[in-house]
């Protein structure tokens, strides 16, 4: 009888435990992919131990306290109030766990300071709200935003939620992601634009604040191609859970035809922005909120929207439009374009709201 | 100075017993005890306002999409939600319990600057009106986190403006109060308490005080750089003009740390007359819990950078900063052993208090070991702005000054109102706060590792799950809040007739005063021996 | 003999002293961080740099990258002429910054440089350097500014690479006082 519901009990445990075994990952840190990153990881499981095992010790004491010297069971209180020895004994051995911990960490520390000789340098700038890289030896420029479109992130309806269930990458994935060769040493500079951003990529064990004005560098050295996911890691205004980091590592035959397909794209671009006009340049930039409506900015071709702003001349909105206006950033965020392009646009989108 | 005449009272308090009534008593009063009780009242209004703003984050995260907010409204209740609860909830209740429990420990008639004590509880309420307000201006509240890092916060709207000037007024408040405690503590002891004879709750509030005068300039002049910044054409925080926008942060949490034990260092006072009287038996190493908290407060001086470690300080700085903060564990497990021996062999008894007291020890030491991991400069590099962070911080704020509250709020109680709490209402309070706040703050320490960075609206689906547990555990910790406000509504419109000192255990001088203590206590001065 | 109140009094004066010298040790955070700064040569910017030891170091080579950065809505063009270079310690070396202005109207700007690793930047030493100075452009114009540097052959050893790098922002209004 009881064996039998010994079975019944392991027959509902084991599955249950299963996704949690296989889930691990769920309740750590994720699986490390650099040197730094298994550092990290490794650092952080020898303090978690430690940490329990004092947790047990001081606790159990505490429970053990609890139950055995409370009033109800008859326990009458003893009135001794110091002990020298018990008193220096539990500041002396925190002490020498302590030491015990800071040893590997400054080990660590070392090692990611060590930017020295890189195989590839890459910029990275932050952006309200998108990333910007730079390859810095190639000449390769390009943006970097999220590509989960924004009608599914504010879709209310039940649909929406299974929607997003089922979309791979929810918020994780980008446009253009930074795409760097396996096993070789990748130092990044980080700066950012207009405010404080950071730079994290937990796999890798990399997180730096982009901070407007100076350059920050960090390294990593990806052990395994494949495609590792990131975010902006400091509050950096409302888009900021929008701004995500997608490195992608392949093997170096592939990364060179990459990076020789990115030069001609970056070469073509130069030449195109010049010639982009106003439609062109609302499709790549300003759709993101003119197109859906988010924070007030008026939409392409709402009218009502569009007809008090008109109102106030076409110049106050070339300014707007240039300097950044209320959620809006300076030229919308395209900040590569010349101002007469700008202004193009503008025209683009008030001839639509007339 | 105004102050000077309250003290005539010691000569006979016939004078003072026609005190106005109704509405304007509260307005003008200049009593420790009706401004201890306004202290408390503001400080639960801010706390419920406050949760409020927390539902609000944690309504919108219960699944992901953007579901009632638009990402900006969510920064701002964050942002709302850190200010308030920091500045309107925590420092403010622990004053309250100064402003009641201080004289009454030490035997002193009343603080030492009554009037002065009247002005900084009352700033308090318009300072308050004023960062609530910013929610309607246009552009909306503060929404730069608490931290107001630059430079953000100098692109914010009028908000801005509005939380900075009430950070200035509650920073004005906050050191006129702590001049009062220091002062009131140095002078106006009884004959005979000699400091180190002090309770620890009034020992851990000396130190406190001269911290808040330490630092609550610092951040005064902080927040007048953002202002002027933002304002004057100044370039403190902008690198255009040659400034540095990690400045701000050193300044500001050159003030920061040292706040986080303004928040913590009075509950470790509570606690630490909370344990004996319940276990009947004297605090372990008085004099190593002095020390202990004092050198808490040093260190929290040379610790600040360890918010800092991923804006790329030299390994110099980075080592330099983790030691100096993993050293600050010695003293505090010393305190923690200093309590679990304190329980050692004791005759315990587990009212609502010594529940409070217990259920802090056994959480704030989960955030204490939290804080430890925090502290290994590259694990920090890995969970610095994601969940875990939210997850300890609040297993220290939440778990361990707002139950150090809770537990002194039952303890006192009985002094305060002259009536015992509902023992049912409050064993109810604590072990659903107890259990709900786990379930709300413990799967983020899973968040916080798999990679939820923090003040984000919506998140990626695998972190669906636990977003969930940890949304409906909150709802469950707010309205565990409301027996709260039960139990002290009961108590204070009646019940069973509280004895002079209804705690077996308990041996400090207010015990000694009637209940509920008399509106003016210890005209003359008792004696120690 | 000092009265109660006299003794409080005087308590109060001394801690309102305490908290005004901390509002005022707030603001002196700044020049003491920019003194930290000079005394252990990090964030040296705007000034030319003195050279104490211009020996080669034959024996080692670095290589120093150059970036370029416009701040928000500045509507210039910014790039080194160069994207790296190979040197030795102590070299004396000359690179060349290229600015233009594709807007309508003249601007000033002013370039504050930075460096990565941030160890370099204590052996980096610039002799000239378009960033001493603001810059203004009428419409349309283009500017070749150089940077005249010696890296100190004092720069440790695992130092490879260094990343100069320049942020231009636009200094509004004339009258402004940059930095």
């Amino acid at each position: 009888m009881i064996s039998k519901w010994v079975q019944y009990f392991l027959a509902a445990l084991i599955p249950a435990l299963l996704p949690g075994i296989a889930g691990a990952e769920r309740y750590n840190l994720q699986a490390p992919q650099s040197l730094i990153a298994h550092e990290i990881y490794d650092l952080h499981t020898l303090i978690f131990l430690i940490c329990c095992a004092i947790f047990v010790v001081v606790f159990g004491t505490m429970t053990y306290s609890i139950i055995k010297h409370r009033k109800a069971a008859g326990h009458k209180a003893a009135q001794f109030h110091e002990n020298t020895t018990v008193e220096i004994i539990w500041t002396v051995v925190p002490f020498i766990i302590l030491i015990g911990m800071a040893i590997p960490a400054t080990k660590t520390i070392l090692a990611m300071k060590d930017t020295s000789n890189p195989d590839i340098t890459i910029k990275a700038t932050g952006y309200q709200w998108k990333w910007g890289y730079d390859y810095l030896h190639d000449g390769v420029s390009f943006y970097s935003s999220l590509a989960t479109p924004r009608d599914l992130v504010t879709d209310k309806s039940p649909e929406g939620a299974k929607k997003r269930a089922e979309h791979a990458n929810y918020l994780l994935e980008v446009d253009n992601p930074v795409v760097v060769p396996v096993g070789k040493k990748i130092r990044v500079i980080i700066t950012a634009n207009d405010v404080i951003h950071a730079w994290w990529v937990p796999a890798f064990g990399v997180k730096q604040d982009a901070i407007p004005g100076f350059v920050r560098d960090t390294w990593f050295r990806a052990d395994k191609v494949g495609i590792y996911r990131g975010q902006c890691a400091e509050l950096c205004g409302k888009e900021h859970g929008f701004m995500p980091i997608v490195v992608e590592v392949v093997e170096q035959e592939k990364y060179d035809q990459w990076i020789a397909e990115q030069k001609k794209k970056t070469a073509a671009n130069a030449a195109a922005s010049g010639t982009m006009d106003g439609k062109a340049v609302y499709e790549k930039y300003c759709v993101a909120c003119h197109g859906t409506g988010v924070a007030g900015a008026p939409k392409l071709g709402d009218k009502a929207a569009w007809a008090p702003r008109l109102k106030q001349g076409q110049e106050v909105l070339y300014t707007h439009a240039l300097k950044g206006f209320k959620a809006m950033p300076p030229k919308g965020g395209a900040a590569d374009m010349s101002d007469a392009v700008i202004k193009a646009t503008v025209d683009y989108l008030s001839a639509a709201g007339k | 100075m105004e102050a000077a005449h309250t003290h005539d009272h010691a000569h006979g308090h016939d004078d003072h017993a026609h005190h106005p009534t109704g509405l304007m008593r509260w307005v003008t009063t200049t009593n420790h005890k009706d401004i201890g009780t306004l202290y408390l009242l503001f400080s639960l209004t801010m706390f419920f306002i406050g949760g409020l703003l927390a539902f609000g984050i944690r309504a919108e995260l219960f699944q992901p999409g953007l579901q009632y907010w638009e990402p900006e409204f969510f920064n701002q209740l964050t942002t709302m939600h850190g200010l308030i609860m920091v500045f309107g909830a925590i420092m403010p209740a622990f004053v309250g319990f100064a402003n009641w429990q201080i004289p009454m420990m030490i035997g002193a008639p009343d603080m030492a600057f009554a009037r002065m004590n009247n002005w900084s509880f009352w700033l308090l309420p318009p300072a308050a009106i004023l960062l609530v307000s910013s929610f309607f201006v246009p552009g909306g509240a503060p929404a730069a986190g608490w931290t107001i890092y630059a430079p953000l916060s100098t692109q914010m709207g009028p908000g801005m403006d509005l939380g900075i000037f009430a950070l200035h007024i509650m920073g004005a408040s906050s050191i006129m109060g702590s001049i009062n405690i220091v002062t009131t503590i140095l002078n106006m002891r009884a004959p005979g308490m000699t400091l180190m004879k002090m309770p620890l709750f009034v020992w851990t509030w000396l130190i406190t005080a001269y911290l808040l005068i330490a630092v609550m300039p610092v951040l005064a002049g902080a927040i007048t750089m953002v202002l002027t910044d933002r304002h004057f054409g100044t370039n403190f925080f902008n690198a255009a003009g040659g400034g540095d926008p990690v400045m701000f942060q050193h300044i500001f949490w050159f003030f920061g740390h040292p706040e986080v034990y303004i928040m913590i260092l009075p509950a470790f006072g509570i606690v630490s007359q909370v344990i004996p009287a319940f276990a009947r038996k004297p605090l372990f190493g008085y004099a190593s819990m002095v020390y202990a908290t004092s050198s808490i407060a040093i260190l929290s001086f040379i610790v600040w950078a360890h918010h800092m470690f991923t804006t790329g300080m030299p390994a110099a700085g980075q080592l330099f900063f983790m030691f100096a903060t993993m050293l600050i564990a010695v003293p505090t497990g010393v305190k923690v052993f200093n309590w679990i021996a304190t329980m050692w062999k004791g005759s315990m008894t587990f009212e609502t208090p010594m529940l409070f007291a217990c259920g802090f020890l056994f959480v704030f030491s989960m955030g204490g070991f939290t804080g430890l991991v925090c502290a290994i400069t590259p694990i920090d590099i890995q969970i610095q702005d994601t969940y875990y962070v939210v997850a300890h911080f609040h297993y220290v704020l939440v778990a361990g000054s707002l139950f150090a509250i809770f537990s002194g709020t039952y303890f006192w109680l009985p002094k305060w109102t002259g009536h015992m709490y509902s023992e049912t209402l409050g064993k109810a309070h604590f072990w659903l706060s107890i259990v709900f706040f786990n379930i709300t703050f413990f799967p983020m320490h899973f968040l916080g590792l798999a990679g939820m960075p923090r003040r984000i609206p919506d998140y990626a689906m695998q972190f669906t799950d636990f977003n969930m547990i940890a949304s409906i555990g909150a709802l469950g910790f707010g309205l565990a809040q409301l027996l709260f406000v039960a139990a002290i509504v009961k108590c204070a419109r009646g019940g069973e007739k509280a004895p002079a000192n209804p705690w077996e255990g308990a041996d400090t001088l207010e015990w000694t005063l009637p209940s509920p203590a008399p509106y003016h206590s210890f005209v003359t001065p008792p004696v120690i021996k | 003999m000092v009265t109660l109140t006299q003794s409080n009094l005087q308590t109060m004066r001394k801690l309102f002293i305490v908290a005004l010298a901390m509002f005022g040790f707030g603001f002196a955070l700044i020049p003491f961080y920019q003194k930290i700064c000079e005394v252990t040569g990090v964030n040296l910017l705007l000034k030319p740099a003195e050279i104490s030891n211009t020996q080669v170091d034959v024996t080692r080579f670095v290589t120093i990258e150059f970036d370029s950065n416009l701040r928000s809505s500045l509507p210039w063009t910014f790039k080194p002429l160069e994207t790296s270079v190979r040197i030795h310690p102590g070299e004396l070396t000359t690179v060349l910054y290229e600015i233009r202005n594709t807007s309508t109207r003249a601007i000033t700007g002013q370039a504050v440089p930075s460096y990565g690793p941030n160890v370099a930047e204590q052996y980096f030493k610039k002799l000239d350097c378009f960033c001493f100075t603001q810059q203004t452009l009428q419409p349309g114009e283009s500017r070749q500014m150089q940077v005249v540097f010696v890296i100190e052959s004092g720069l440790p050893k695992d130092v490879g690479t260094i990343t100069l790098s320049y942020s231009f922002f636009e200094v509004e209004g004339a009258a402004k006082k940059a930095g």
